[in-house]
């Protein structure tokens, strides 16, 4: 970090000659997309290439596509999983919003045991009650349904908290406003409320298709039918040692694991780091 | 006798855990609590029939019911308060979450209770019903899909444990001893005094004597628990570390203003995007070693690099490289969120007072990042805690020889692979504890020490 001045707009303190910023910055990039550019090079390529450590791209590609897509069934892991997230993240969005419009807009007692009921959820991830969990909704005749990937999900205290942060900032004359006109809660929430929540609403979509796409532990244990199975855990088939190892597929699915939350945090990008800078304030 | 020191224990953490509530005197303080927390200590033993207290059972046992009894009067007593002191702010200022006094709707009684229903259920029926019988199942033999139980009290939490009793009560006592008086020492001293330096320089001593303590304390044999604490400890240490000095170095480094920033920026983040088990497959490519990059560049130069999944040391360090590089987007993005709140007129101060780069950086920059350091703390703590078994299950599954099996993973073998749910369980548990205690640690830093600087 040498070479830094004071620059005299605001925020540009650590202006100085640019190129060198560029080159650690390409560097950085360069490292951090390691891995995934030797992966998209491994894709590309068949096990002898692989074990000739060819470095320029084969002509497997089409090949490897073939073995995964069709030949493993990606596409069905693939649907599966996108189901599942779009699921959560829409079931997530709707409750919280319907949790934070209850404790801003309504006056209600034990108002505050409902809020510790849910404050106090934040320290109880489920990756620690996962095998009484794993007990409990094999019970319900769960297993291997959409049903047990997204319900026990649904709900979400992070989300609550942040609406309800959100909106206890929104001034209040909006609330009384649409009192006088008459309208209903839950017009009030679609017509005012959620228009003026995207940015909160982009940055928790993000975060919620992220966990539900990269969801791993809980499918492992619920889901055993392949047909029913997602993509996180679908990938094990490409790995399995005994069967013979092909590395160009298994990178060519790890890679296409990760387009669908990748295009989510591209489109959404912008409300979620501004979503971000705002609760980094608070 | 156990079930007397029992009710002590109970009483006298019930007496601590009540020390804050505000509206009575001290002596009815303590009294009260003592009252709660013997209180929650016997409904505890009699509802287990007081089964750690009886003579057939192994000294350790009797160590951890007592244990257990200061803990419930703890929790009951300091939940009492706790809820004592919202329950009156709640009746005085409105009433949490109503930060707005007008433009509430006056509709039925039942208008907010059926927006709040639905997340109420799942959380009750996912959340707290499944932690509860995490804790039931702990104290029973229970394998998975038999319908059979055999209740065997703690004897899943103690077989973890050393059997030397002595050890279990001396030295979570000297742990505790040490971080009360560094804390006390320190709240003494006075400002600006060598003293104080001292104090705040051996504050984190503390931990390390928690963190010994345990390790002596938890069983060295196959069946204990010290390997799989070394190995979380290891993995969730190096991890975190990595993850965070890596994270404000790429930020700071992506603060600069220099065209095409967006670009590198989503470059930077982009692996926030990618799972964990991805990230293990990524890793298992590179370490490889019959295929892998990392192999064959050691090839070139003459070395034989050996094989990871045989070596602990490079075992664990594919999968702290692996989880480093899965969080590394995550904690850069909050770091240039947390550079925004730098102040600027004070970086312009320490420049005009001829400070370093490294000055500034260390004297204005950091302190202001105190917060967003602390909070990703936690959260990498607990991405390192949880998060970390899909990678583990794709580059190591734990081998060699269960060197990189962590909390999480082996409570998966214990209780899925093994079938063995209530081993497991008490596993959890022990997880279970450690997560308390770190969000417990979390509410009172939030509360006390991270205060200066932007936001909090």
């Amino acid at each position: 970090m040498t070479g830094l001045a004071v620059g005299v707009r605001k925020k540009t303190w650590f202006r100085g000659r640019s190129w060198p910023v560029h080159g650690a910055l390409i560097l950085t990039t360069f490292m951090i997309g390691f891995p995934l550019a030797y992966a998209a090079l491994i894709a590309t390529q068949s096990n002898p290439d692989v074990f000739a450590f060819q470095l320029t791209p084969g002509d497997s590609l089409a090949q490897n596509f073939q073995d995964v897509w069709f030949g493993r069934d990606l596409g069905r892991y693939m649907w599966n999983s996108t189901v599942q997230s779009v699921l959560i993240t829409v079931a997530k969005t709707v409750l919280s919003l319907a949790a934070g419009l209850a404790f801003v807009y309504f006056r209600f007692k034990a108002k505050w045991i409902v809020f510790f009921f849910v404050l106090i959820t934040l320290m109880m991830p489920t990756e620690v009650m996962i095998l009484a969990l794993f007990r409990l909704v094999s019970a319900f005749d769960w297993k291997d349904t959409m049903a047990a990937l997204v319900v026990p999900f649904a709900a979400s205290a992070t989300g609550a908290f942040l609406f309800r942060q959100h909106f206890a900032n929104l001034p209040n004359d909006l609330a009384e406003a649409s009192q006088v006109d008459g309208a209903s809660p839950l017009q009030f929430l679609t017509k005012v409320l959620i228009p003026l929540s995207w940015n909160t609403i982009g940055a928790l979509a993000v975060i919620q298709f992220v966990y539900g796409w990269n969801m791993y532990l809980w499918p492992v244990l619920i889901i055993s039918k392949q047909e029913a199975q997602v993509i996180q855990v679908g990938l094990q088939n490409l790995q399995g040692i005994d069967v013979g190892l092909t590395y160009g597929p298994l990178m060519l699915a790890a890679l296409l694991a990760s387009i669908p939350p990748t295009i989510v945090f591209i489109l959404l990008q912008k409300p979620f780091m501004s979503g971000f800078s705002i609760t980094a304030d608070k | 006798m156990s079930a007397l020191l029992a009710l002590l224990a109970g009483a006298g953490a019930g007496a601590y855990g009540f020390r804050t509530a505000r509206r009575l005197s001290p002596a009815r303080r303590y009294l009260v609590g003592a009252l709660l927390g013997t209180v929650g200590a016997v409904v505890v033993s009699v509802l287990t029939g007081g089964c750690a207290y009886s003579p057939e059972v192994d000294a350790a046992q009797h160590v951890l019911g007592i244990a257990v009894a200061g803990g419930i009067g703890l929790a009951v007593a300091s939940g009492t308060s706790v809820v004592l002191a919202s329950a009156k702010g709640g009746r005085d200022a409105g009433s949490i979450g109503s930060d707005i006094r007008t433009g509430t709707y006056r509709l039925g009684w039942w208008w907010p209770w059926a927006l709040l229903l639905p997340t109420i259920v799942i959380l009750v029926v996912f959340l707290y019903i499944p932690a509860v019988q995490t804790f039931t199942l702990s104290t029973k033999l229970v394998r998975l899909g038999a319908p059979r139980q055999i209740e065997v009290c703690l004897a899943n939490f103690s077989e973890l444990l050393t059997p030397n009793p002595w050890i279990l009560v001396i030295l979570p006592l000297v742990a505790v001893g040490v971080m009360w008086g560094l804390a006390l020492w320190k709240r003494q001293a006075r400002l600006g005094s060598m003293s104080l330096t001292a104090a705040t320089a051996l504050q984190p001593f503390g931990i390390v004597v928690l963190l010994l303590a345990l390790y002596y304390m938890f069983n060295g044999g196959p069946r204990g628990y010290r390997g799989i604490y070394v190995n979380t400890l290891v993995v969730s240490a190096g991890t975190v570390a990595g993850g965070m000095i890596l994270g404000l170095a790429v930020a700071y480094l992506a603060f600069q203003k220099v065209r095409g920033m967006t670009v590198y920026r989503t470059l930077l983040i982009w692996p926030y995007a990618v799972s964990p088990p991805v990230a293990g497959i990524l890793f298992f490519m590179m370490f490889d070693p019959t295929a892998g990059i990392i192999q064959h560049l050691f090839e070139l130069v003459g070395i034989t690099f050996p094989n990871y999944r045989e070596d602990v040391f490079l075992a664990r360090f594919a999968v702290i490289a692996a989880s480093t590089w899965k969080i590394l987007g995550y904690n850069v993005l909050f770091y240039l969120a947390g550079l925004q709140n730098v102040p600027g007129d004070q970086i312009e101060a320490s420049v005009l007072d001829g400070a370093s780069a490294w000055q500034r950086f260390r004297y204005v920059v950091m302190p202001s990042l105190a917060p967003i350091t602390f909070f990703l703390l936690i959260t990498n703590l607990t991405y390192a805690f949880f998060e970390v078994y899909g990678t583990i299950d794709y580059l190591t599954r734990g081998a060699p020889a269960g060197k990189t099996s962590v909390a999480i993973y082996e409570i998966i073998r214990v209780g899925v692979e093994n079938r063995d749910i209530g081993r497991g369980a008490a596993q959890s548990v022990l997880l279970f504890l450690a997560v308390i205690g770190l969000t417990v640690w979390q509410f009172k830093q939030s509360e006390s020490r991270i205060t200066y600087g932007g936001g909090g």
